[in-house]
């Protein structure tokens, strides 16, 4: 047998198959070790994800619930509606002030009603336990139901930051030896006002639908306004990138000939999306307010950066999926006929749907979670207290945006304002599984063999 | 071994069964000294052909000989190669079809083409079908559509397959299946000449035999030219045969001469299998 003059010595070359001599050993071992990497790899990702999760929810989540307090507001009549005949112009003549003093003494009636002992005398003495922006509600209230004035009308009313603070645990006695805003006896009061039920946390909506409030008003401050700029400045992103996006990518892949000047422009747009975000801020604000006057920190500013930001992302993902469309599709169609045009629009189109739209769906949730470029056109700073009245002032009046606003909490002094940061980073999170989500599910939805 | 050596010999291939009058038909396409260049490469060379109407014209030759390159410079898909360039004369019943005024839409609803991968539409298979009388306006209504998209579907040899299904995909059918609801596609544009390249080489025999025949039903009124590496297909359905070889058109004539008679001595050894 050549096999055995071969091999020198038995005729059998390979040993028994149960039996794995020492070079597969090696093998599977080399195997077994680089799966072993792979899991650590793997566990070490998740292992971060959950830690980062779990530190977002613990820090943020306190954010989502605020203390209020249930005070019986007697609307008096002397100082509310001196005239007495309810004209709304005479009402509105009382500011703010007007109405402060009812609430102290609504809350100082509370706290005697309820027989709690206290060595405060006078009703102003405990305006420590109650948001400063408790008028304002109480007003607009009032304002709202002229006809309840010389009513006593029980509010549910924002306790002070400091009273919040205390209740989950970032205000300590210890803390507020220096500070001048409250003191050791207020904290008793919250105490005793706590167990006899006036006082209590609950699920505060105005944390994601109000306005920002200003510095010393941490426990008024919501992420609504800034809400609706990312809203609108994702709508300009949506229609200008869009459309622009994919009109591009189908003139470059399937219209434009391959030539030096297709080639240069293709580079460019890979760069394009490596450009770091800033860059794109200053060119807005170098184009879009000081060249074009288009208003500060308005969300058409941001809207416009962040479309130039996103434009090489959808372009980029959107010839990507028109290549991936098999060319016999195109042949078949022109084969019968068709126009280019139609072969593109009938065809090509379609089938390259899903990628078009996860593309767009991801750079969008780029843009919404982009900050920088908003630094250098003014909407990072600005105090989104104020509500858009319309659609036009909602491109155009100043606005924040929810990256932008997180980072201007994080920002500031007071430490009530870190834990919103933090909750704002949820909602934002949250926004961006929803967009991921809608992204999946129309990739599924559009999927199709060929 | 030389082309005369040849002569008087016993046929290699089956005669072809249908020797129609092809000399009586008349020119439908005639390329006139066409090269083809793909950038550097010189794909086609010199080629001259006068293709008949109503007749079934075979192309063979070795691959990479340039088939499907010819056949695509006749309905202009080599438009949509950015490196291809094509010089020289191809009329179409006497009219220049690489003519600066002539738009290759129209000049391919008049040359309908069915590729050697079948390539259904990711569509239902009625959409398939439909989608070129569609275009073209065809139809007046949906019941006139229906009867073209029938028709079309019983001369691809498919329809009674199909008739039951024809709102699912048209890529859910099998691969032979596909390829004759393909076949099906190009015949409802009512071309006038069909050019298919290797429209079998994804067909068992008893589907190969039924394109075959629809083929053969088409020569009636189309001028097909059909790409083959089977000679045996090529001895049965065509009435004129082209052999290409490295670009050049080698010999070109009768079906029945180039398999039991054939001049050039490169087409003997190809079609005896000695090259290829
Ligand atoms: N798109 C292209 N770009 C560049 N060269 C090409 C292209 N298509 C074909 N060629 C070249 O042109 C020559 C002819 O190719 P063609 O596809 O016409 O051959 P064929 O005879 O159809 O072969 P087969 O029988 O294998 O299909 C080959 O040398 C090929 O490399
Ligand atoms: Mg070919």
């Amino acid at each position: 047998m050549t096999d055995a003059t071969f091999t020198g010595e038995s005729p059998k070359r390979h040993g028994s198959l149960t039996a794995s001599d020492a070079r597969t050993k090696r093998r599977n071992a080399s195997e077994k070790r680089f799966r072993i990497y792979g899991l650590a790899a793997i566990g070490a990702g998740l292992f971060f994800l959950v830690v980062l999760l779990s530190a977002i929810i613990s820090n943020g989540i306190g954010a989502f619930q605020q203390t209020f307090i249930q005070v019986p507001v007697y609307l008096d009549p002397a100082t509310l509606d001196k005239n007495g005949n309810r004209d709304p112009a005479d009402l509105a003549k009382v500011s703010t002030f007007g109405y402060t003093p009812l609430i102290q003494t609504g809350l100082y009636q509370l706290v005697r009603d309820a027989g709690i002992e206290t060595d405060y005398e006078d009703a102003g003495d405990m305006k420590a336990l109650i948001s400063a922006s408790a008028a304002a509600k109480v007003r607009d209230w009032t304002l709202a139901h002229p006809d309840r004035i010389g009513d006593t009308v029980e509010f549910e009313i924002l306790a002070s930051s400091r009273v919040d603070g205390y209740l989950k645990g970032r205000v300590t006695r210890e803390s507020i030896a220096e500070d001048r805003n409250i003191d050791a006896g207020h904290l008793d009061l919250t105490d005793a006002l706590r167990e006899s039920g006036a006082l209590h946390k609950s699920f505060n909506a105005e944390f994601i639908f109000g306005s920002d409030a200003s510095e010393s008003r941490a426990e008024q401050a919501g992420l609504g306004v800034s809400m609706l700029g990312s809203f609108f400045m994702m709508l300009v992103v949506l229609f200008l990138a869009l459309p622009i996006g994919v009109a591009a990518s189908i003139y470059l892949e399937e219209f434009a000939s391959q030539n030096k000047f297709t080639d240069f422009i293709e580079v460019n747009i890979s760069n394009l999306a490596a450009v770091p975000s800033i860059v794109f801020g200053i060119l807005g604000l170098a184009a879009f307010i000081q060249f074009a006057h288009l208003p500060q920190s308005a969300p058409i500013v941001g809207g416009l950066v962040l479309t130039l930001m996103t434009l090489p992302t959808i372009i980029i993902s959107t010839r990507a999926s028109l290549k991936a469309v098999p060319p016999s599709i195109r042949d078949a169609a022109l084969g019968v006929g068709a126009s280019k045009m139609q072969a593109v629009f009938h065809h090509v189109l379609p089938l390259a749907m899903p990628g078009i739209l996860t593309g767009t769906i991801i750079g969008l949730a780029q843009a919404l979670g982009e900050t920088a470029p908003l630094l250098l056109i003014g909407m990072v700073g600005y105090i989104a207290t104020n509500y858009p009245d319309g659609l036009v002032s909602g491109f155009m009046s100043p606005n924040s945006a929810m990256p932008a606003q997180i980072y201007e909490w994080a920002k500031r002094a007071d430490p009530a304002y870190y834990e919103r940061a933090w909750g704002g980073i949820i909602i934002l999170l949250v926004f961006l599984l929803i967009m991921n989500v809608i992204a999946i599910v129309l990739r599924r939805k559009f999927e199709r063999r060929w | 071994m030389d082309a005369t050596n040849a002569k008087g010999n016993v046929p290699m291939y089956d005669a072809p069964m249908r020797k129609a009058a092809v000399d009586v038909n008349e020119n439908k396409i005639s390329a006139k000294d066409v090269q083809v260049y793909y950038g550097e490469t010189h794909a086609i060379k010199d080629v001259s052909v006068d293709i008949l109407d109503k007749t079934v014209t075979a192309f063979i030759g070795p691959s990479g000989c340039g088939k499907s390159t010819f056949l695509r410079c006749l309905n202009r898909m080599n438009d949509t190669i950015d490196s291809c360039r094509v010089e020289g004369l191809i009329a179409l019943d006497g009219e220049d079809i690489y003519d600066k005024r002539v738009d290759p839409v129209q000049l391919r609803a008049k040359v309908g083409m069915v590729f050697q991968k079948p390539n259904p539409f990711p569509k239902s298979i009625y959409d398939n079908v439909a989608y070129g009388p569609r275009i073209h306006g065809l139809a007046r209504n949906k019941a006139e559509l229906d009867e073209i998209v029938e028709r079309a579907l019983r001369r691809g040899a498919i329809w009674n397959e199909v008739k039951d299904r024809l709102d699912s995909p048209g890529t859910g059918l099998s691969g032979g299946q596909q390829q004759r609801l393909c076949i099906a596609r190009a015949v409802a544009t009512e071309p006038e000449v069909l050019l298919m390249d290797e429209p079998c080489s994804a067909l068992d025999p008893i589907a190969t035999a039924q394109v075959e025949e629809l083929i053969d039903e088409l020569r009636e009124n189309y001028s097909v030219v059909i790409v083959t590496h089977s000679m045996q297909q090529a001895a049965r359905v065509s009435q004129k045969t082209a052999f290409f070889h490295l670009g050049n058109l080698v010999e070109y004539g009768e079906t029945s001469q180039i398999f039991t008679n054939p001049v050039d001595p490169r087409t003997e050894s190809y079609i005896t299998g000695r090259i290829g």
